[in-house]
């Protein structure tokens, strides 16, 4: 199946939603600190991660409602894989054309390469608009993994 | 034919578009090697290459460089890149 890396790079502790974030800093510190929780980063991550929009810009505001956060490979990196954040109310990151971000998905990349084939899959499930559409919509982890399963197991959400 | 997808650390956003470009290539029936860069190291790149695809804001920090730059705001949608490279192959 397809989309299964999808759900082992993808630990169940790493999916949260209803987020609440005051602004683009606060919504990376949130999708950070899971992350740390998570085992995939350790806590230095989360600054490098907001330092890293500070100094290229919202440029990873990837699409419509969506970011990808995430710095580059360190030591503060402990294993590769992503988390997802769903906020409960968007946030700006100052993208002329793709903002409010509803959406985070933290990446941790301890080298180039082990993250490539589940990213392949992310953005294969994100330019489908209906599991786009229920990732947005989501109101609890349950949710967020439902939408991974359908994808996983059918490549649709519809 | 050589593109290069360019972000700010070639590791995230670059590697999308990659995957885009390749998938928006073979809808057009045609082939490109496509290398991903990140900011730092694809000004110098760029001389090497026949096209450049990157966000506005890397576009406008990239300045001026040889080969023509496509400028993507949605790395999953595989229209507007089909589209984008259409327009701008057809052209050259």
């Amino acid at each position: 199946m397809p989309g299964q890396v999808l759900l082992e790079m993808i630990p169940e502790e790493a999916i949260q939603a209803g987020v609440s974030a005051a602004d683009w800093r606060a919504a990376l510190r949130a999708c950070g600190e899971i992350m740390v929780k998570t085992g995939l980063v350790d806590l230095p991550y989360i600054d490098q991660m907001i330092a890293a929009v500070e100094d290229l810009g919202p440029y990873m505001v990837i699409a419509p409602g969506i970011a990808l956060a995430h710095a580059r490979p360190s030591p503060a990196v402990r294993r590769p894989g992503f988390s997802i954040v769903v906020l409960d109310a968007p946030v700006s990151f100052g993208h002329p054309e793709n903002d409010p971000v509803r959406l985070i998905i933290g990446l941790a990349a301890p080298d180039p390469h082990s993250h490539v084939q589940a990213l392949a899959a992310i953005a294969e499930m994100l330019s489908d608009e209906s599991c786009r559409s229920a990732l947005f919509q989501a109101k609890s982890r349950r949710d967020v993994l439902h939408v991974l399963t359908e994808f996983s197991e059918r490549g649709s959400c519809a | 034919m050589k593109i290069l997808a360019v972000c700010g650390m070639g590791l995230g956003s670059s590697l999308l578009l990659r995957m885009q470009v390749e998938k928006a290539m073979q809808r057009l029936g045609l082939h490109a090697d496509v290398e991903v860069a990140d900011i730092g190291v694809a000004r110098a790149m760029a001389q090497t290459v026949d096209l450049i695809v990157t966000t506005r804001e890397l576009a406008e920090r990239l300045g001026d460089v040889k080969p023509r730059v496509v400028v993507i705001s949605n790395f999953v949608d595989l229209e507007e890149m089909t589209r984008k490279l259409r327009e701008v192959l057809q052209a050259s």
